[in-house]
């Protein structure tokens, strides 16, 4: 992932959540861009076109779970899709989990978002010994 | 969510037409790997069919065979054929309101929140149903079996 390819990012994620989000964008490039320890922002790009991102880390003991690969943030262009870039994004970085030491990779997502829950399915992942929680702050 | 014994049989002969694609398969076959009754499964193998998940093949031998994409469809689009998958009623709202007249407000409250416990716990069900399609279920097949 390099600076130059972060409006691309951008406009994906835009295209796909109906959100522009560029300065949150803007914050994972400084924070997860650059091949920084245990962090990863890949990108597939086809002849200079970015067709697609995965976002993620190894977190130490994070929810009192040894240390583990999680990926927060995945997502290909709609035109590109059915193409196996996102298997391929998953797997780049679940090599780069590997190469950390880690055996075990998690993500999150919302219930009713079938495309990305089926995505992950597909890869082999089930439901991880772990319940999200939230309440209303109101 | 406990699966009916229809929807089990619905799904392990759709897994089985899923397995070998364009290929068609006796239901006698399959009734015989599952120990169910070919009647029994005829009646399960109508309702795919009308669903548009399995087709009858004609001529010699007959058989069925998948008319759905592994790659779309999911088990939940077998399961609600044979099972009420509607939002789950509280035990409160499903006696109404003349239970909670009977039962008192008190009573009504408990009821209430457990159906609130349970719906959470059917709506994590119906997710992962559908988030599950059929060729995803037949790699976790292999997985196992290695």
């Amino acid at each position: 992932m390099q600076a130059a390819d972060l409006e691309q990012v951008v406009d994906i994620d835009a295209g796909i959540t109906g959100l522009r989000k560029a300065p949150y964008w803007g914050e994972i490039l400084r924070r997860y861009g650059g091949g920084r320890q245990q962090r990863f922002f890949l990108v597939a790009d086809r002849s200079g076109r970015i067709e697609g991102y995965v976002v993620g880390d190894v977190r130490d003991w994070e929810f009192g779970s040894p240390p583990c690969g999680w990926v927060f943030g995945i997502a290909v262009r709609p035109d590109a899709r059915l193409g196996g870039i996102a298997t391929q994004l998953l797997d780049a970085i679940c090599d780069g989990f590997r190469r950390l030491g880690v055996d075990k990779v998690r993500t999150l997502l919302a219930r009713d978002n079938q495309l990305v829950l089926s995505f992950f399915r597909s890869q082999g992942m089930m439901a991880a010994p772990s319940i999200p929680l939230e309440k209303d702050l109101g | 969510m406990k699966l009916q014994k229809n929807t089990l049989l619905a799904l392990c002969s759709v897994l089985e037409f899923a397995a070998r694609p364009g290929a068609r398969l006796a239901a006698a076959e399959i009734a015989e790997k599952y120990r169910m009754s070919p009647h029994h499964l005829a009646k399960v193998l109508r309702t795919l069919g009308r669903a548009g998940l399995v087709r009858a093949a004609r001529g010699a031998g007959g058989g069925y065979r998948l008319a759905g994409n592994t790659r779309r469809v999911t088990l939940m689009d077998v399961i609600e054929l044979f099972e009420d998958i509607s939002a789950p009623k509280s035990t409160a709202r499903r006696t109404g309101r003349r239970a909670k007249a009977e039962a008192g407000a008190a009573a009504f409250e408990v009821e209430d929140a457990i159906g609130v416990v349970l719906s959470e716990i059917d709506e994590i069900a119906k997710a992962t149903f559908r988030s599950i399609t059929l060729e995803t279920m037949l790699k976790l097949v292999e997985r196992r079996r290695r």
